[in-house]
């Protein structure tokens, strides 16, 4: 096996005449919890959307485990292991709490397509579902429905349905956006507890999120790579404090 | 001893274990009621109301629920669902006319017709989203009112007329009034155990899935769009078997049938009663055939009435007559 799980080549995406992303190469190591941050328009979230196959790249190419998944659809990927979270809070709202962690695990047992038996065949996977909504500590919640859950535990959801695929790449879309400082704290000691196994990508405006858990940085500027590294190394790069932290130091001041 | 442990590893002790809430007991209970009273009215309904308006009720009622199974369960709006409801009609009342098939073949003759012609239409049609959808949906259904029109064998504009309704499996002759309409009865009930099944299948809670957010059904790994057309398979083919249901009984398949305000009706009926409900389309269809019926006297003015019904309904109660008796009764299915 291969040190790096995910690898993107000259990735290119235009729209119309814009380039969104320029010619980015970037190596996800196995086992850690890699940061793409960037002051906005950087093309973060386009990078995000080309790793998780959502849009097609223009150019360039993407590796997973050295296959190349650059031509592949989204729930391909999420078959090999590659799965995503979404920047609003992506939960199925009128089911419970249960259901929603049971769809990442009905997969598995192949009857997804047959219209013809009984979900009540579902409730073998109440067990494992409460597992893993013990792991993130909604387990008495399990029969709430999910849009009733407060937006710091619709993430919590989220993840939980996510780690019920047991995906070896997870991707998350800026995780603790929109949240308040309690939540924040919540959902960076979930990820951080939860990376054991696994890699995980996260695009983040959060600098302190990113300071706690990450440990390799890649900064994007304007589609391209402008720094990578250990947060202690980027953070004291010029050209990005220039670039990020210079323009946005009371953000910074505010999200720390 | 032996016994208890079996009872420990029973499934549904599991789910007392975890606590079930008391709005799904209470749910169960009205859902009870409500197939009871289903049943019960199947089996009186001949001896208190016309047969024949009864036979039109239930035909529409597993129409719309055969729609609501799109449009409360996936969350697609068809635009086109005449096409498969009198496009079966013609089809069937062709097979049982022309080529001599008995009733049961000859509607089964009609629901693969709509089957395959779900997947055609289906197959264009799921490539888009939201109101496109809806368009592609229409644009086809109207392909199939022109050659309903046109082609040689439908009758042009007077209909297919003179279907015969045969004998049943050879020997009950459905041209006795209650004959056919316990026939009626039991292809009704049979098509609507059919849907509650998928609804509440594996596949159906990943429909549910695909409704609230499509996106994450995505990135959890189904491949949502061969769900979606197996859903329109599904519920094209249970309208085929409305229309041809339909076709048998009054021995006559009709241009309105396949007439794009079919399609309008059925999304009507089915918002009426309350979509993404199990028994809503079934209420819905039931008020709105009743009140063509009650206000035949009126002419025209029954669009009107209509009209202005669902316009009270999408501004009054957004769930349907069944979507807001749930809520009032504070379940989450009925």
């Amino acid at each position: 096996m291969n040190d790096t799980i995910l690898e993107a080549r000259n990735l290119t995406k235009n729209f119309g005449g814009f380039v969104a992303v320029n010619g980015v190469d970037l190596r996800i190591k196995r086992g850690s919890i890699h940061a793409i941050i960037g002051p906005n328009g950087a093309g973060k979230t386009t990078m995000f959307n080309l790793l998780t196959k959502f849009i097609t790249p223009s150019s360039g190419k993407i590796l997973f485990n050295d296959t190349d998944i650059t031509n592949k659809k989204p729930a391909e990927i999420a078959n090999m292991g590659v799965v995503r979270s979404f920047q609003i809070s992506a939960v199925f709202p009128h089911l419970t709490v249960l259901e929603n962690v049971r769809l990442a695990l009905q997969r598995g047992l192949g009857v997804s397509y047959h219209f013809w038996r009984s979900k009540a065949m579902l409730h073998n996977l109440d067990a494992q579902a409460m597992a893993q909504l013990e792991r993130v500590g909604l387990a008495d919640y399990a029969q709430l429905r999910a849009v009733e859950l407060p937006y710091g535990r619709k993430r919590a959801l989220e993840i939980a349905t996510t780690l019920g695929l047991e995906p070896e790449l997870m991707l998350l879309d800026e995780p603790t956006q929109g949240m308040g400082t309690e939540d924040v704290g919540t959902v960076t000691d979930l990820i951080g507890r939860v990376r054991e196994g696994r890699t995980i990508v996260m695009v983040e405006h959060n600098l302190g999120v990113v300071a706690h858990l990450a440990d390799t940085i890649t900064v994007l500027a304007r589609g391209e790579v402008l720094a990578e590294g250990p947060y202690e190394v980027v953070s004291k790069n010029p050209q990005v404090m220039e670039a990020y932290m210079g323009v946005s130091a009371e953000e910074q001041e505010e999200t720390v | 001893m032996q016994e208890m442990s079996n009872t420990t590893t029973d499934i549904g002790e599991f789910e007392e274990n975890t606590g079930e809430p008391e709005h799904r007991t209470r749910s169960r209970i009205w859902q009870g009621i409500f197939w009871v009273a289903l049943i019960g009215f199947l089996l009186i309904a001949p001896a208190l109301l016309y047969p024949v308006f009864v036979m039109q009720l239930l035909c529409f009622a597993l129409f719309a629920a055969a729609f609501n199974l799109l449009i409360g369960f996936t969350g697609l709006l068809s635009f086109g669902h005449a096409a498969f409801f009198g496009g079966a009609a013609y089809i069937a009342g062709h097979a049982l006319k022309v080529w001599g098939f008995p009733p049961l073949l000859g509607i089964a003759t009609g629901t693969l017709f709509a089957a395959a012609l779900g997947w055609a239409v289906g197959s264009l049609a799921i490539r888009r989203q939201g109101i496109y959808f809806a368009m592609i949906t229409l644009a086809l259904a109207q392909i199939v009112y022109f050659l309903v029109l046109q082609l040689p064998f439908t009758g042009g504009e007077d209909g297919l007329q003179g279907i015969p309704r045969g004998h049943l499996l050879g020997f009950i002759d459905l041209n006795q009034p209650l004959a056919m309409y316990y026939t009626v009865a039991a292809i009704f009930l049979i098509g609507f155990l059919v849907i509650y099944r998928i609804i509440h299948s594996p596949f159906g809670q990943v429909l549910l899935a695909i409704r609230e957010n499509e996106p994450r059904a995505l990135s959890l790994g189904y491949n949502v769009d061969r769900f979606k057309l197996l859903a329109f398979v599904l519920s094209a083919a249970l309208a085929g078997l409305a229309g041809s249901t339909k076709a048998l009984v009054f021995q006559f398949a009709s241009l309105t049938d396949a007439h794009w305000q079919m399609s309008g009706e059925v999304i009507l009926m089915t918002l009426l009663g309350g979509m993404g409900t199990i028994f809503g389309p079934v209420v819905g269809a039931f008020v709105v055939v009743a009140l063509q019926h009650a206000l035949s006297g009126i002419g025209s003015w029954v669009q009107v009435v209509i009209g202005g019904t669902f316009i009270a309904c999408v501004l009054l109660f957004r769930r349907g007559i069944v979507g807001e008796l749930a809520r009032l009764l504070k379940i989450n299915s009925l």
